[in-house]
């Protein structure tokens, strides 16, 4: 083995900073997926009949699905008769205030140097905190009602706001989209709503933070984002989980619609577990995530950093309905060890005058696998539609492998699609040239993965940004040494 | 303050230095000399602790230690500073941010406190105008499009920054027009004090018209074969190598 390769090699051992669970008496739905347990979940949340027809209707049709098996990934087949599909912390009454939350569960959002306390919190941004099945707190609601901006966890939204759940949910990623997109419309526990007026622009970030804590048990949340006319909201979603032996299944929904003239833009940093250095346990985050932008010039961003998951299989979609509306894809994927991820975007130009982009940067180290799916579709109407790609990779050490795999069809000969891809190794000399400048290789790594990376990240709320650069450091920590 | 003593290095299997000697006081300036592969570049690398070379004989002694048993960036933090021949470049990192993080991982070693954004700004352009560097080149990503000349003033304009005890400048001559030339040995002459020594390392007497040794060897087929002062390197411009290589073939018959 190559010197070059001896250095990358130790760079690979860090271990996972939010690997620690609490113990908190539970309200668990028995293990096991079949209609009563759908019954159980729905009654639990005290759900209208038409939100359990839907969800029997999605189970109805997901018995019939079968599991997809075209990504680059590989795991054993999941049991899915061996999992827990609620897990809630007791609370007795629902809170009213955050003052009524226990404090033992806003403890583990501050050892996840989250604070739930407003007054505690840095101004601008307000969560929604979902641990495994429920949400357990929500800030900032009254400030953000006074603008009419609804903000609050889905089953909430439910019970205070069922016209527009009714009327949302389900309009962007269909019940039967796909095989987890229908498991989680059948099982799905919790997760954010949020609902911007027209002509509001929200003055504050909006996020979520999703903690997996229960052993043995599933996540299924959904996410539903409305941007009414002339609207804009910033929305970012954190998330981690305990490190165990044994895998985790996560699988969320996230719908966004834009309505004319609207703009979201929806920033992930994912950091589930992924697995010891060995590939012994993890997350595997099998996620849908779709935004219709339904309005002329309206406008989605999804900007993601991925660094953690077992296994990841993930495409933050556009579907550009309204006239001269516009779609952008920003990642960044880094795997490490044994972790594989499969993931990209799809780009769907319908409407005329419609503008892509996607930028997506790998990362890969260890053994692990790193792919690259995106589709850009142009439609027959879609004329004068603009779609740019780049997609590069960077590998450390040879034993990872990066893959694109881009799909394109184009139905209007006015289109104009560009893809860009390269491949590097993250090089000796690089890293020689820092060191001999007095910086230690981990630092060097950093620097030089954090400028590959610089133009996703730059897309980054500020406070996201800084978060996300340690983790991208964190995350490949010891693999070059 | 650099002692070589019966320096051996070889890559993948073959040696290029066979037995260097070489002493360097505070306040010298030493050129190596030398035709194509004769081993100036790998004397230069060796020095600054690139990896694939393997030390099959010898020692290094700088300051009193064994410079031979630390890192790179051991090496870096006491002192020892390498003006490449071919810097690299490094996407997306700004000169800026790359030499602040350089910087105060010097200072760290070195007992100081980190600079902060003000104080280090204000030695930036304090050191800019050694080189004449222009503050839009150091906001861009370091080395990225940057011309050949641009490149070897940073170097020199880096070196400034970190305040090293031996700098070895590999080659800075190459791919520079005579007022590059200019810029650039001024910064090194400015830089140049009684308690720092330099050892430049070129392929023509041209940059020694600029940067004046005190001593100048000459390289040939990894060892040091001739030594004398600026003189020689006068010689050496005037009548080539070939006549040193004939000097050298007739001693081992």
């Amino acid at each position: 083995m190559s010197k070059d390769n001896e250095i990358l090699e130790e760079f690979t051992t860090k271990e996972y900073e939010h690997g620690w669970s609490v113990k908190y008496e539970a309200d668990e739905a028995p293990i096991g997926l079949n209609e009563e347990i759908i019954k159980w979940i729905s009654a639990k949340k005290e759900e209208p009949q038409w939100l359990l027809d839907w969800r029997l209707k999605a189970f109805d049709t997901f018995q019939n699905m079968t599991e997809p098996e075209w990504a680059n990934v590989h795991y054993p087949k999941i049991d899915l008769q061996q999992l827990r599909y609620y897990s809630a912390p007791k609370q007795g009454k629902k809170p009213k205030s955050l003052d009524e939350v226990d404090p033992e569960l806003l403890q583990i959002y501050e050892r996840l140097g989250i604070n739930l306390n407003e007054q505690k919190r840095l101004q601008g941004i307000a969560v929604d905190a979902v641990l495994d099945s429920v949400s357990v707190a929500t800030t900032f609601k009254d400030t953000l009602s006074k603008l009419g901006i609804i903000f609050c966890s889905f089953s909430e939204a439910v019970k205070d706001h069922p016209e527009l759940v009714k009327k949302y949910l389900g309009s962007v990623v269909a019940m039967t989209d796909n095989y987890y997109a229908a498991l989680n419309s059948a099982v799905f526990s919790d997760g954010s709503f949020c609902y911007i007026p027209k002509g509001v622009r929200c003055p504050m970030e909006l996020s979520t933070y999703f903690r997996i804590n229960a052993a043995n048990t599933g996540q299924f949340e959904r996410t539903l984002i409305v941007a009414e006319d002339e609207s804009y909201v910033s929305y970012l979603e954190g998330c981690t989980a305990p490190q165990r032996d044994e895998n985790q299944l996560h699988a969320a929904v996230v719908e966004i619609y834009a309505a004319a003239n609207a703009e979201v833009k929806y920033s992930t940093v994912q950091n589930w577990f992924p697995g010891d250095k060995d590939g012994k346990g993890g997350i595997y985050n099998f996620v849908t995530k779709r935004g219709l932008c339904a309005g002329d010039h309206s406008k989605i961003s999804w900007t993601q950093v991925e660094t953690g998951s077992a296994v990841t299989w993930k495409y933050p979609s556009c579907i550009l309905k309204g006239d001269n509306s516009i779609g952008e894809f920003y990642s960044v994927a880094v795997t490490n060890n044994y972790q594989q991820a499969d993931t990209g975007t799809k780009m769907i130009h319908i409407g005329k005058n419609t503008k892509s982009r996607i930028v997506s940067k790998g990362i890969s180290a260890g053994k692990s696998q790193n792919s690259y799916r995106g589709q850009v579709q142009v439609m027959k109407r879609a004329h004068n539609s603009r779609n740019f790609s780049q997609c590069d990779s960077l590998l450390m050490g040879d034993r990872c492998g990066a893959h694109t795999f881009p799909y394109i069809d184009i139905n209007n000969p006015t289109a104009k699609v560009e893809h860009e891809a390269t491949t590097s190794k993250i090089g000796e000399d690089q890293i020689f040239y820092c060191n001999q400048r007095g910086i230690d290789t981990e630092d060097a790594v950093a620097l030089i993965v954090n400028g590959y990376a610089k133009e996703v990240l730059n897309q980054l709320p500020m406070e996201f940004a800084v978060e996300a650069q340690k983790l991208l450091a964190l995350t490949l920590e010891g693999s070059v040494g | 303050m650099l002692s070589i003593k019966n320096l051996h290095a070889s890559i993948e299997g073959n040696e290029i230095l066979r037995g260097i000697d070489l002493e360097v006081k505070a306040g010298e300036v030493h050129a190596i000399m030398g035709p194509n592969g004769s081993g100036k570049s790998t004397l230069a690398s060796v020095l600054a602790g690139r990896e694939e070379y393997e030390i099959t004989d010898g020692e290094v002694t700088f300051k009193g230690e064994d410079l031979l048993e630390l890192a790179p960036e051991e090496r870096a933090r006491e002192g020892v500073f390498l003006a490449f021949q071919y810097p690299v470049e490094i996407p997306g990192v700004s000169s800026t941010n790359f030499l602040r993080t350089a910087v105060n991982q010097v200072r760290e070693h070195r007992g100081l406190d980190p600079l902060d954004a003000v104080k280090f700004l204000t030695m930036m352009k304090e050191k800019m105008k050694l080189v004449e560097i222009d503050q839009k080149l150091l906001s861009r990503a370091l080395n990225e499009g940057f011309s050949g000349g641009e490149k070897k003033r940073n170097e020199i304009f880096q070196m400034a920054m970190l305040e090293p005890t031996l700098s070895i400048l590999d080659e800075t001559d190459s791919g520079l027009d005579i007022d590059a030339l200019r810029i650039v040995s001024n910064g090194v002459n400015q830089l140049k004090s009684k308690d720092n020594a330099t050892i430049v390392v070129t392929h023509y007497q041209r940059l020694l018209d600029y940067i004046v040794p005190d001593f100048v060897h000459v390289l040939y087929k990894g060892k040091i074969v001739k030594s004398g002062t600026k003189e020689l390197a006068l010689e050496l411009e005037e009548k080539g190598y070939d006549w040193i290589k004939a000097d050298v073939e007739q001693a081992a018959v």
